[in-house]
């Protein structure tokens, strides 16, 4: 394959008006390391943002960051951690799971809106994003948000863009919000619940005022690959608490006191605590190095543990679960099941499920995202035709 | 009144068969949903922008999503205009109507038809109001996040349209932060849903863009929103300093120390004279520019934020510290910022603006205004949302003087134009309307617009959902 790095958007653009021409497709993508998203394509041209790089602006004053979009992710959080701020939405390194090389960029983050634990009360990646810049099909260089907190002046394109993954348009720059890093972290382990159970928990936990910023379930047979962990032969339900070392105490006693009755509990310390949220971020338990298919199941927090009951019914499944319970990671024994999986998020009140690991014959044979509702679709289409006219970007990757 | 903003010209079309159109809305609607008696019109000709009026064609009152859907596509099917409304209360003219247009008023539908705490969420219909929401779940020990001033009156499908926001969203974000999902009708009268319960739903992110749209892209019917544990306590501290300078620099301190209080207000010397006089909540009167502070949690979090803030202010020569020392302090700090709106009402008539600029351009342009306002004789008094930007400077005039309204109109695009200038936007949280339209052009590149129209023609071909609004009225897609 053909790839193409332009170092500026000018240049970024004019490979797109030549693309748009002859209308040959193009496949976009930031550093690559998320290849696993999306239906496969039949792109013989690449046009890569990685070769746009560079924090632009960052006033840590202001909470803000600009920064060209193939800038590598690991140098933003440099930056950022230097000025003791963060990404609030922490984002998921994928290639331990999808077994994918490359180094991400934060054009890719945004791209894919990928956020983790933190989302549950942080927002994801599109809440972060302020403003971006990009490359739309006609090869015109637009500018969409800006770089203060509220600027939702017009139609937000940002939030379009987020999530999009290069089917609109090559982010050229992303400008976000980087709120200040918290000081420190615990996190509470309640050994031994169900499923149900430790659903039940969270919520409960979310309910208090104790601003809870993860909460993940790992039944027993996750748990278990945590060897290190002394709740290795039980499930463990983790909560946890950040913010400044004082309050992060009083609210840990609080939330401990809350909880005390539901299974025994335990503590990590900062540095137990980080290592084990970085694990659920990356869905490290199921980066196994097979091809096993894995999904990304997104439900009502409630619905996740009556939808992985149901499933286990039916075929070989393993899942854990993060965001109170909605974010569910299942990792098939054998075939995707597609449809039956499908089947059974709608019979738990909806969602939707997107394939993010499995071999090339099972992507042929399993949407990649869940597939809309006709009229939903159809909205959908027109507004890539308004990026897009010529259908040259990741044609077919969204469905 | 005045006409410095044009609207678009009316139908002569839809104007010529206004009677039969009337006929056929009440065949659709049932019975008390409709108006379109001269006299029962009038309260619907104008928002809170009120220095604008257009009397509508009709009002169409709907009480269901099913009604909406019958007659946005009646109206389409005949290429009226659509007006959506919620309680009116828009300072930007975003539900001002038009002569050839229908409005569709949700006050009807004011339902709260879900609570789902497990969840953390509430499905209401989009007349609910914003702060009803909160009310209903507050035993539960759970709110609505955010509080836009006229939170007792207006409705979360205004909210969604103007992605509103208000003083505690420093912390907790706007709406667009706080919406699951909704429903609404498309302007050919098909329903469709967006999001639900997930903390995220599949395909583009439709909802994160109807979320200010500004009634452009359909209309909402229900909505599914956030709902957040009620933090243990807040408390509020007020904080004098001689200068803006000094305050704006102790706001940016603050943030950068780590520390994100739920909310920091500002407010100049005019507005603290101003809301003093009118609430006597101890506003020092011998100091510049003035600032609440206030954080959440346990008395011991509290204790813990307010020890490292107040030093923050030391470091930046403040004047006067009072922190409360009881519920009733807090109440009468808060008292005083809330009513600075009703309080300025009380000496002269005003304008609110609403623009956003970056933290560290402040001080320089609230410099900037009060140069801007003097010029034109002017007086202005400056009320805003400190930690994040957004500004609301209150621009004083005389509404029986036709030179002075023309001018606080004037000065006021001056400021927005300003806002922009300094690497900020037009709008915080109270949306573009009719009142920034024109000056869009300022803040965007003809491309830049232009494809933000090419989206909003996806949803809406023929421009017939609130068209005189947002975008310029030259230069539109065929």
């Amino acid at each position: 394959m053909t790839v193409h790095i332009p170092t500026t958007e000018e240049e970024a653009a004019a490979i797109v008006i030549d693309h748009t021409a002859r209308r040959e497709p193009l496949s976009i993508f930031g550093g690559n390391s998320r290849a696993g998203f999306g239906n496969a394509s039949s792109c013989e041209v690449a046009l890569s943002a990685r070769g746009m790089t560079g924090i632009v602006a960052y006033n840590p004053g202001e909470m803000v960051m600009t920064a060209r979009s193939g800038t590598p992710v690991a140098e933003i959080e440099a930056a950022l951690a230097a000025s003791q701020q963060m990404m609030a939405f922490e984002p998921m390194d994928h290639r331990p799971l999808m077994a994918t090389s490359g180094v991400p960029t934060i054009g890719g983050v945004f791209a894919a809106n990928v956020s983790g634990p933190r989302r549950i009360i942080a927002g994801a990646a599109r809440d972060s994003l302020l403003g971006v810049r990009f490359v739309n099909g006609r090869g015109e260089i637009v500018k969409a948000g800006g770089r203060v907190m509220k600027n939702v002046t017009g139609l937000d394109l940002p939030k379009l863009m987020a999530g999009s993954h290069g089917t609109l348009g090559l982010l050229t720059e992303v400008t976000f919000r980087v709120p200040p890093r918290n000081q420190t972290e615990r996190t509470l382990v309640i050994s031994g619940l169900t499923d149900e159970g430790a659903t039940a928990a969270m919520a409960a936990a979310m309910s208090l005022s104790v601003e809870v910023s993860g909460a993940a379930h790992l039944p027993v047979s996750v748990a278990s690959t945590f060897r290190a962990a002394h709740w290795a032969d039980q499930s463990a339900t983790l909560l946890r608490l950040e913010g400044l070392s004082g309050s992060v105490a009083v609210r840990m006693d609080k939330l401990t006191a809350a909880m005390g009755s539901l299974g025994s509990l335990s503590h990590l310390d900062e540095s137990d605590s980080q290592t084990l949220w970085r694990t659920i971020r990356d869905a490290a338990p199921f980066a196994d190095g097979t091809m096993r298919p894995v999904w990304r199941v997104s439900v009502a927090p409630s619905a996740g543990h009556r939808l992985v009951a149901a499933l286990r019914l039916e075929v070989g499944v393993d899942a854990f679960y993060d965001w109170q319970g909605g974010l569910v990671w299942l990792r098939m024994e054998a075939e995707p099941d597609g449809a039956l999986l499908r089947h059974h998020i709608a019979a738990v009140g909806g969602g939707h499920a997107t394939l993010l690991r499995a071999t090339p014959q099972a992507r042929a044979e399993n949407d990649a995202f869940e597939p809309q509702p006709k009229a939903v679709s159809l909205l959908s289409q027109r507004i890539k035709e308004k990026f897009d006219p010529a259908g040259i970007f990741n044609p077919g990757k969204m469905g | 009144m005045t006409d410095a903003i044009e609207f678009l010209k009316p139908r002569s079309a839809v104007l010529a068969r206004r009677a039969e159109i009337i006929a056929d809305l009440s065949k659709l609607l049932p019975t008390d949903c409709l108006i379109h008696e001269p006299r029962e019109l009038m309260p619907f000709e104008t928002d809170a922008f009120v220095s604008y009026r257009r009397m509508p064609l009709a009002v169409a009152l709907p009480r269901s999503t099913q009604d909406v859907a019958s007659v946005i596509g009646y109206c389409h099917r005949h290429g009226i205009p659509v007006v959506p409304r919620g309680a009116g209360t828009s300072l930007s003219g975003g539900a001002i109507p038009q002569e050839d247009a229908v409005v569709i008023g949700l006050s009807k539908m004011n339902a709260i038809l879900d609570v789902d705490l497990a969840n953390r969420a509430a499905t209401v219909q989009a007349g609910v109001t914003n702060l009803s929401i909160s009310e209903r779940v507050s035993a539960n020990g759970f709110f609505y996040a955010p509080d836009p001033s006229s939170q007792l009156a207006c409705t979360i499908g205004g909210n969604i349209g103007m992605n509103s926001g208000g003083a505690h969203c420093l912390k907790y974000g706007v709406t667009t932060n706080n919406l699951l999902g909704v429903t609404m009708v498309l302007v050919d009268g098909t329903v469709i849903t967006l999001g639900g319960k997930a903390l995220d739903a599949a395909g583009y992110d439709l909802l994160g863009l109807v979320c200010g749209s500004e009634g452009q892209l359909g209309i909402v019917t229900e909505a599914t929103v956030r709902l957040i544990a009620k933090p243990e306590g807040a408390r509020p501290v007020l904080f004098g300093f001689d200068t803006s300078e000094q305050a704006g620099a102790c706001v940016s301190e603050v943030i950068a120390s780590g520390i994100i209080p739920v909310a920091i207000e500002f407010m100049d010397k005019q507005a603290i004279e101003i809301c003093e006089a009118f609430a006597h909540a101890g506003y020092p009167l011998d100091v510049g520019a003035l600032l609440i502070v206030e954080v959440e949690g346990s008395e011991a979090e509290m204790d813990l934020m307010l020890k490292s803030i107040v030093e923050i202010a030391r470091q930046h020569a403040v004047k006067t510290v009072r922190e409360c020392q009881s519920a009733h302090e807090a109440a009468l700090i808060w008292k005083g910022r809330k009513s600075a709106f009703g309080a300025t009402g009380r000496i002269a008539d005003y304008i609110c603006m609403d623009g956003t600029v970056p933290l560290s351009q402040l001080s320089y342009v609230l410099q900037k205004t009060g140069e801007i306002v003097v010029r034109y004789g002017l007086r202005v008094a400056n009320v805003f949302h400190a930690g994040d930007g957004n500004m609301h400077p209150l621009i004083l005039f005389n509404a029986n003087d036709p030179k002075e309204s023309a001018d606080a109109e004037a000065a006021g695009m001056d400021i927005l134009r300003l806002c922009v200038d300094a690497g900020g936007c037009l709008t915080g949280e109270h949306g573009v309307g009719i009142e920034k339209r024109d000056l869009m052009r300022h803040q965007y590149a003809a491309v830049d617009l232009d494809q933000m129209m090419a989206v909003r023609s996806a949803f809406d071909e023929g421009w017939l959902l609130n068209p005189s609004k947002v975008f310029p009225l030259d230069g539109r897609p065929a």
